[in-house]
């Protein structure tokens, strides 16, 4: 009960902080809009369910971006705020002060989410009409959340860099890629499928698809859900780990 | 001679001091690894959509990537001035603005020249695309003048990062404007007349056009119009990116806001 209260409130905490800055939030709406808008003028001369399809690929695109760099970049931030060590040395473990702040980050994404959808409305007549209503409701957290955790490894991976923000950074195109965001999986070489099946974007992508255009998203939504907490999992033990390690060498501050 | 110290040494050691993406851990994933990545998703998207050919969207975007060296690295080697503090010493010199502020222009552009030929190569190279041996010499041309000229929109935002606090926020949001409006990945006849009008007085436009037509195998002096326009275009950025820093020296003296963050 202890922790789940302080996963709530970290998460309310840090979601009023991120959304405190305008200019951040601008950059959060406006960025994945520029490659929403490019996909949507690419995309127009197909069919309309292409054009849908378009648009809810670019959606989640736009949680994608809020997460990596910033999520990346987590621990350096604490860093530079000088309270990596005051969190570190709280008797509370360390992945439940994290996972909040990169779920988060992730789910300032669901207003890039929703610009998304209602710029590809107004302005190229994307009409949205959702098969599944009640999976689609559940499609979108399960996603988020899963996107968040997903950040929370990538956050725990990249403790031991300074610059973590380019690495972060350098995630964002790859997974918007091989996620299926915009591309079928299928136009990829085979080898590439594999890779993009261990990645929960994949599966939420699908679960909101097949929610909004008629399939069985349950199961996609479900594998996204499992493979965001297979991360949580393996970035706890990570922590561990890691943290051990900066207490054995006295490398936490990286200084 | 004390202004060309000032311009090429000077340029270059405001370069290597305030941009620190010069580091290997953010050179290599930012300026290496992500335009090829940018290539394949529009390539990709390309073939899904059906719209264009792979080298529509390797010269497109590789030209277009030029953007964030170019924008990124000028405003840093001006605006970063504010975040080290120094701002003040540097408009406090007797020095001559011109070179003061243009010389830290040069290894900007050389930097988006790389960035932009090893996207072009490495890109082209992955996708499979096939450029005529004699289109290489003016390509590199088409490049060189399309890096200056986004380097002059660099210098402009630099200005206004004299004011304003959020340069990165403002540098992604036009990298974000450059890749639609240039017609990186959108045919320019495919957008609607107000954003293709809007384009031509936008870096990268013209040079993009260019490479396209190189690369198809037209001859430089067929593209000459197209470089021409575009190192116009830049040399407009750059003359009203020179203004708006004099300007906002003069405001910042005025209204005191030099150091404030």
């Amino acid at each position: 009960m202890r922790n789940a209260r302080l996963l709530g409130l970290g998460f309310l905490f840090h979601f009023k902080m991120l959304s405190r800055s305008g200019f951040n939030g601008l950059l959060a709406i406006v960025y994945p809009l520029f490659f929403a808008t490019v996909a949507f003028f690419l995309f127009r001369e197909g069919s309309p369910h292409a054009l849908l399809y378009a648009s809810l690929g670019a959606s989640v695109m736009g949680v994608w971006s809020a997460t990596s760099t910033s999520a990346g970049s987590a621990l350096q931030r604490e860093r530079w705020h000088g309270t990596l060590e005051l969190l570190v040395a709280a008797p509370t473990h360390f992945s439940l002060v994290m996972l909040p702040i990169t779920i988060a980050m992730s789910a300032v994404g669901i207003y890039s989410m929703a610009a998304t959808l209602i710029w590809g409305r107004v302005l190229f007549g994307i009409d949205l009409h959702i098969a599944h209503p009640v999976s689609f409701v559940l499609a979108i957290p399960v996603t988020v959340i899963s996107i968040g955790m997903f950040g929370f490894l990538i956050a725990v991976a990249f403790v031991r860099y300074r610059t973590a923000w380019a690495l972060g950074n350098l995630l964002e195109y790859p997974v918007w890629l091989i996620c299926g965001f915009l591309v079928p999986l299928t136009l990829f070489p085979s080898w590439v499928q594999p890779i993009s099946w261990i990645l929960a974007p994949t599966w939420g992508m699908r679960g909101i698809r097949q929610s909004a255009l008629g399939g069985t998203p349950i199961p996609d939504i479900a594998i996204c859900a499992g493979l965001g907490l297979a991360y949580t999992a393996i970035g706890v033990l990570l922590v561990d780990h890691l943290l051990r390690s900066a207490r054995e060498n006295a490398t936490l501050a990286l200084t | 001679m004390t202004g060309a110290r000032i311009f090429f040494v000077g340029g270059l050691l405001s370069y290597r001091a305030l941009f620190n993406w010069l580091s290997p851990w953010i050179f290599v994933p930012t300026f290496l690894i992500a335009p090829i990545f940018q290539i394949l998703l529009f390539v990709y998207i390309g073939r899904s959509a059906g719209v264009a050919s792979d080298k529509f969207y390797v010269v497109g975007n590789a030209l277009q990537y030029a953007a964030i060296p170019c924008i990124f690295a000028m405003s840093n080697t001006i605006a970063g001035e504010r975040f080290q503090q120094t701002l003040g010493f540097v408009l406090a010199t007797p020095a001559a603005r011109l070179p003061l502020f243009v010389g830290r222009s040069l290894p900007v552009i050389l930097n988006g020249i790389a960035v932009c030929a090893f996207a072009f190569v490495v890109g082209g190279a992955i996708v499979g695309i096939d450029v005529p041996s004699s289109a290489v010499g003016p390509l590199a041309l088409t490049i060189a003048v399309s890096a200056a000229s986004c380097t002059g929109l660099g210098l402009l935002i630099a200005a206004v990062g004299l004011r304003v606090r959020e340069t990165a926020v403002l540098n992604n949001i036009v990298f974000g404007v450059l890749l639609v409006f240039t017609g990186a990945n959108v045919p320019l006849s495919d957008l609607p007349g107000w954003m293709s009008f809007l384009a031509q007085g936008m870096p990268l436009t013209h040079g993009i056009e260019a490479a396209r037509r190189l690369a198809d195998g037209a001859s430089l002096s067929s593209v000459a119009g197209l470089i021409g326009a575009e190192a116009a275009v830049g040399a407009a950025y750059l003359v009203l990116g020179y203004a708006l820093l004099r300007f906002m020296e003069w405001q910042s003296r005025r209204l005191a806001t030099l150091e404030s963050v």
